[in-house]
């Protein structure tokens, strides 16, 4: 029998394997992807609960949950292309102007 | 069966997460994650939320992953060289070991409140899960809503303004 503990600890692994990759990683994509992944778990906990609680507010916080991952994903791929033309390329170790 | 697809999508889920993070080449990074969001749409079905599952495999592996593949196209990134910082390995699969006994603790310990609501599956069977997410969409968070298309309206201008050669 599946109870909402399982998705909760699947839901907690996959936020983890999204930490993992934003501490380990360089490409700023690669993070953004994690990110993403992060985002995604959080969904999951959301709706597994919702239904548990049998209750809809749950959901309608997945609903702005995605309507923020939209206008990040916007933003965040210009900011990218607009360093992308400084710099040639998106490693963040090359993210360094604010630096003493 | 219930338990046995939930274990199947839950490795293929947690797999799919790990090479989003190891592979090398962002494409392939791009395409786990592809993998991976149709695995939660899987768990959205079963959890009886099928609006959020279509929403998912349309909004997420559909619109964000093709914006993302794209200027993964566009900025023609190669691979990533072999290069590993070792400490970063070490304190970053130190702080998400840490940060995953935690949620398991939490998880473990914890209980959800005792309250529960109206929606049983016999509503959502009778009303649909469309309508009731709509309901509490246009009732209750209406002002959310609202916040929300201005939120994405200063997202377009913000990305054109920035994607701009010369403002």
């Amino acid at each position: 029998m599946i109870t909402v503990y399982h998705y909760m600890l699947l839901s907690a692994i996959l936020f983890s394997i999204g930490t993992f990759g934003v501490l380990t990683r360089k490409n700023a994509i690669v993070i953004f992807m994690c990110i993403e992944l992060m985002l995604n778990s959080v969904n999951l906990t959301f709706i597994a609960l919702s239904r548990h609680l049998q209750n809809m507010d749950g959901q309608i916080f997945v609903f702005f949950v995605m309507t923020v991952a939209a206008a990040e994903a916007a933003v965040g791929l210009a900011l990218m292309i607009a360093f992308y033309r400084n710099r040639e390329s998106i490693d963040t170790d090359d993210f360094n102007l604010l630096k003493w | 069966m219930f338990t046995f697809f939930f274990y199947l999508f839950a490795a293929v889920a947690v797999f799919s997460a790990f090479y989003v993070a190891k592979a090398r080449s962002p494409v392939n990074s791009a395409l786990w994650l592809v993998t991976n969001f149709i695995c939660l749409a899987v768990f959205y079905v079963m959890l009886e939320a099928p609006f959020m599952a279509a929403i998912q495999v349309m909004v997420y592996a559909g619109a964000i992953m093709v914006l993302i593949i794209f200027v993964i196209m566009l900025l023609n990134l190669g691979t990533a060289v072999k290069k590993r910082y070792t400490h970063a390995l070490f304190w970053g699969g130190g702080l998400s070991l840490l940060m995953l006994f935690i949620t398991n603790y939490f998880v473990r310990h914890g209980a959800p409140t005792g309250q529960i609501g109206t929606i049983t599956s016999q509503t959502i069977s009778s009303y649909g899960h469309t309508e009731l997410i709509g309901r509490a969409m246009f009732t209750d968070f209406l002002l959310p809503f609202e916040i929300a298309s201005i939120l994405l309206l200063v997202a377009i201008i913000g990305a054109v303004i920035l994607s701009k050669r010369e403002v």
